[in-house]
């Protein structure tokens, strides 16, 4: 039984890159940029310039591509789920019939689209975890929404909870695994029997996980209290975030890109699709 | 009749991004009765060897046999061969789920599904084996001291009956009454025949109670012999983590400068051979 051992979407990867070297706000900003560009694609042809700005930003990250795309595993099981409902139940034009199953050519070409829609999002999401260590990205986070303070927003405190969340998740994912396997060790059997037995059988993995987790929110508040931490109150940063001209020009290279995809959609794609004979 | 792994290459997130290589070719050998230390420093790939050995992992190539049968994770066989090799995680005491100290150490007897009758005098053989008293039997887990727990997480293991037994770090976080205590505990039990594999990165146990010892260095094997070679070996090419015990090392350095001193694991024979060589000088 595996639980954490193939889990690496949108884990942090160390490196020097350019793309890890570029200020969180500008990535974060990015990202939404990228990812709301890509909401306005539609057919098969529209995410050709999509796989290639992937696999640029994959380049520049130093992250090989195919193990960028590899990392979108865990969510492969809801895209396969999606593809299939938009491949059979999408009313047009019959291409075959498989018993009560009617594969349409616009069933085809929305299943193929939404996809590659679903996968991209997730691989530029992830590109953009695999490239900002929590704590910058929680960092970012906190200087994008600073001006919610004017509507006494809790900023900080948001940002803290977050930046706590995303650094225990890795190590809460460790810890299930491996009381987990020390079950498992000890002639658990999670994957045999009905609902109850298998939902009974995790008990002992539940029970001193909860232990585990409420002894380790104990000693980290008792921590931060320690150090003096008081929720809300102002606080200096050791490595204080500094936008630079590369942060620009990425953020403008972004841009471009986005408004580039809209007039290729527009033209080349649609050129593509009437070719091909796919419904834009 | 033995526990053999066999050139295990073994890497964590393999295809992703975050792929990590483990262990890279790494084999030991344990017979019945024997006693194995697997030493390395943090992040040489040692609990994965460890994990391997009780199939909880499936190797990217090499193989795993148990008592002359190929194991294969996953398969149907693997959890009755499983059931020979004993597992002690680092810190057991954090897989406690139970509110008695028997309903504990029954847990994986009662997995393999044993009668009531013969469950209590598993569990009682158990805990006298980890050096429990009965009265313990009753208590709460979470409120014993550190050293009693893991002779509850001990026992909790070798109530299957294992005949291999894989301890990971098993001394970690006892203080030295503790470490001595467990020692002596597990010296009992490999007496009743049961083989041990110990991970670990304290050397002086190691060197004082294995047969055979293996260095482990970023998921490679670099060295395997019995303690005195592997104490020489270390002595003369220091591994970053592991520290030799002084008087290891003393004679290693004594060696370096010339002269001709045997270098032993076993503190009180490591004694004797500096008397013996002060007294050639």
């Amino acid at each position: 039984m595996k639980f954490a051992g193939g889990f690496s979407i949108g884990q942090f990867i160390p490196g020097e890159s350019f793309v890890h070297s570029l200020d969180p706000r500008c990535k974060i900003a990015a990202a939404f940029v990228l990812l709301g560009g890509l909401f306005a694609s539609s057919s098969p042809p529209d995410f050709i310039p999509w796989i290639l700005c992937l696999a640029a930003c994959s380049r520049a990250s130093r992250i090989r591509f195919s193990s960028v795309l590899r990392s979108g595993r865990p969510v492969l099981f809801l895209i396969v789920f999606t593809v299939a409902l938009n491949l059979f139940w999408t009313p047009g034009r019959e291409i075959f019939r498989l018993g009560f199953l009617r594969v349409t050519q616009e069933g085809l070409a929305a299943a193929l689209s939404m996809g590659l829609r679903l996968y991209l999002l997730v691989m530029f999401a992830a590109m953009l975890m695999m490239t900002t260590s929590p704590m910058s990205f929680s960092d970012g986070l906190e200087r994008l929404m600073s001006p919610l303070r004017r509507l006494r927003f809790p900023v900080s405190e948001m940002a803290m909870m977050m930046t706590i969340a995303l650094r225990f998740i890795p190590t809460l994912f460790e810890e299930t695994d491996r009381i987990l396997k020390a079950q498992i060790s000890r002639g658990a059997d999670f994957e045999s029997g009905g609902i109850l037995k298998r939902t009974r059988a995790f008990i002992p993995v539940l029970v001193p996980l909860f232990v585990l987790v409420f002894a380790r929110a104990e000693n980290l508040a008792t921590a931060m209290e320690s150090r003096c931490y008081v929720p809300g109150a102002p606080r200096t940063r050791l490595n204080p975030l500094e936008w630079s001209r590369r942060d620009t020009a990425a953020l403008v290279c972004s841009a471009v890109f986005v408004i580039f995809s809209l007039l290729w959609n527009r033209h080349a794609a649609a050129a593509i699709s009437s070719f091909v004979t796919w419904p834009v | 009749m033995s526990l053999t792994a066999e050139k295990i290459t073994y890497s964590y997130n393999e295809g992703t991004a975050a792929e990590r290589p483990a262990l890279r070719g790494v084999s030991v050998f344990v017979g019945r009765g024997g006693w194995v230390s697997v030493v390395g420093h943090t992040g040489s790939g040692k609990s994965t060897l460890a994990q391997h050995l009780n199939l909880l992992l499936t190797p990217k190539s090499g193989k795993i046999e148990i008592d002359g049968k190929t194991a294969v994770p996953g398969s149907s066989g693997a959890r009755e061969l499983r059931r020979k090799v004993g597992l002690v995680f680092q810190y057991p005491e954090t897989q406690f789920f139970a509110e008695t100290v028997r309903e504990e150490i029954g847990f994986a007897p009662s997995n393999w599904g044993l009668k009531k009758d013969e469950l209590e005098d598993c569990v009682r053989a158990a805990a006298a084996a980890a050096g429990l008293t009965p009265e313990v039997l009753e208590s709460n887990p979470f409120r014993l001291s550190g050293g009693q727990r893991r002779r509850v997480a001990i026992a909790s293991v070798i109530a299957m009956k294992p005949d291999y037994l894989v301890l990971d770090e098993p001394t970690a976080g006892l203080d030295a009454a503790g470490v001595r205590d467990l020692t002596r505990m597990l010296n009992e039990i490999r007496a009743g025949g049961l083989a041990v594999v110990q991970v670990t990165h304290d050397l002086k146990s190691a060197l004082e109670h294995s047969d055979m010892m293996l260095v482990l260095e970023k998921g490679r094997e670099i060295y395997a012999g019995t303690p005195e070679e592997t104490a020489s070996y270390l002595a003369e090419h220091p591994v970053k983590g592991l520290v030799l015990p002084p008087l290891v090392r003393f004679a290693g350095r004594m060696r370096q400068s010339g002269f001709d001193i045997p270098i032993i694991s076993g503190i009180p024979a490591m004694l004797g051979a500096l008397s013996e060589g002060a007294r050639r000088i």
